[in-house]
């Protein structure tokens, strides 16, 4: 595909998933998922996943971030800027019209139950991404790999350690257990 | 110069955001509330539910909303670009980082164990979402929202055995609660 089509495709694909997320980055990471790995075959499973880390490692909101590192992965700065745009778009313009008459917003009846029937959606996709993404780290038979996912649900969910220090301990152990690794075998 | 100021202030909620979404709101109220004065805690408290019920991330929504109600549609740009200014500059960083060395054996052994923690972080989130969609966040049995249950199995088998599109998944349980709310009269 020419560089051209790639970031319209791009464009187009980042600002439909922007404009129908609701409930926060990992939702939009999930449906980036669905889209640019199993949809377009753009990037393998386990590389989205890298990138979801590098997403989750930096300050800043995850859509962003994540639409930053598939946008460069994809096609560079050109794609990184293109992708951006595309998610602060739809959020931008609909804030501003939302703005000018929230009231009214606010205490719609219809508005506020079908963004509850929604959230049972959202809750679904998500689960359905967990699902495969887990099955896939069960199936390599790695028995650190399932500790550390265990480890981590428990940290994140029930004790509600921020993120950045799950990302840490968990790169710095991968680190550090490569480093064993090496040395042993030389 | 409200531009600059608005620029500076939402730099900053970008900076020191780490984990996303809601780690975030702190830091947008001493900003916004506590320390400019640009939304009271009422409107703040709004903000917050606009969010909720719009798509995109909380801290663009807030740049947004706080930079037009200051300063109209120039201080929403100025903000929101203050907002995204440090991921493009960190985020690239570490893409570019991560594209050139990815094959060295200790970021490909740090990567591997960051994966499955992905994993789980991501079902952590995905489990508040389900338990806010059945319980309104607190979990008890007798007070389940069996219809939530329902859209939620439904959308879930679609989703893995039939592959329908996501989007469609929540726009559709979206309309069937809407519709199912009319014809009990609940609304």
């Amino acid at each position: 595909m020419d560089k051209k089509k790639l970031l319209v495709k791009l464009f187009i694909s980042t600002l439909y998933l922007s404009a129908f997320t609701f409930g926060g980055g990992y939702v939009i990471v999930s449906l980036m998922k669905r889209k640019f790995v199993d949809e377009y075959k753009w990037i393998d499973e386990s590389e989205m996943l890298d990138l979801v880390a590098i997403a989750q490692s930096a300050p800043g909101p995850i859509a962003v971030n994540g639409a930053i590192v598939v946008g460069y992965k994809l096609a560079g700065i050109a794609g990184m800027i293109v992708a951006i745009l595309a998610t602060i778009i739809p959020p931008f313009t609909i804030i501003c019209v939302v703005s000018l008459f929230y009231n009214a917003f606010q205490t719609n009846p219809y508005i506020k139950t079908a963004l509850e029937g929604m959230q049972a959606g959202v809750g679904a996709v998500i689960a359905s991404v967990v699902y495969e993404m887990g099955s896939g780290i069960v199936k390599t038979k790695s028995a650190v790999s399932i500790i550390i996912m265990i480890a981590a649900f428990v940290a994140t969910y029930l004790f509600k350690v921020n993120v950045v220090y799950v990302i840490l301990i968990c790169g710095l152990f991968g680190a550090f257990q490569t480093l064993f690794k090496e040395r042993r075998k030389s | 110069m409200i531009y600059l100021h608005l620029f500076l202030s939402f730099l900053q909620i970008g900076l020191f955001s780490f984990g996303g979404g809601y780690a975030a709101l702190p830091l947008i109220q001493e900003q916004v509330v506590s320390l400019h004065k640009w939304l009271s805690l009422q409107e703040f408290t709004d903000l917050i539910t606009i969010s909720q019920m719009t798509p995109g991330p909380i801290a663009i929504n807030s740049a947004t909303f706080v930079g037009i109600k200051v300063a109209g549609i120039g201080g929403a740009a100025a903000a929101t670009i203050g907002c995204i200014f440090p991921s493009c500059i960190l985020v690239s960083i570490l893409a570019y980082i991560y594209t050139k060395y990815r094959n060295m054996k200790v970021l490909q052994g740090t990567l591997a164990s960051l994966r499955p923690a992905v994993v789980a972080m991501i079902a952590s989130a995905g489990l508040s979402i389900l338990v806010t969609a059945f319980w309104n966040g607190e979990v008890n049995l007798a007070d389940t929202k069996w219809d939530q249950v329902v859209l939620f199995a439904g959308a879930f088998i679609l989703l893995r055995w039939k592959k329908w599109n996501p989007v469609l998944i929540m726009l559709l349980a979206g309309a069937i609660k809407v519709v199912l709310a009319v014809a009990l009269g609940k609304i």
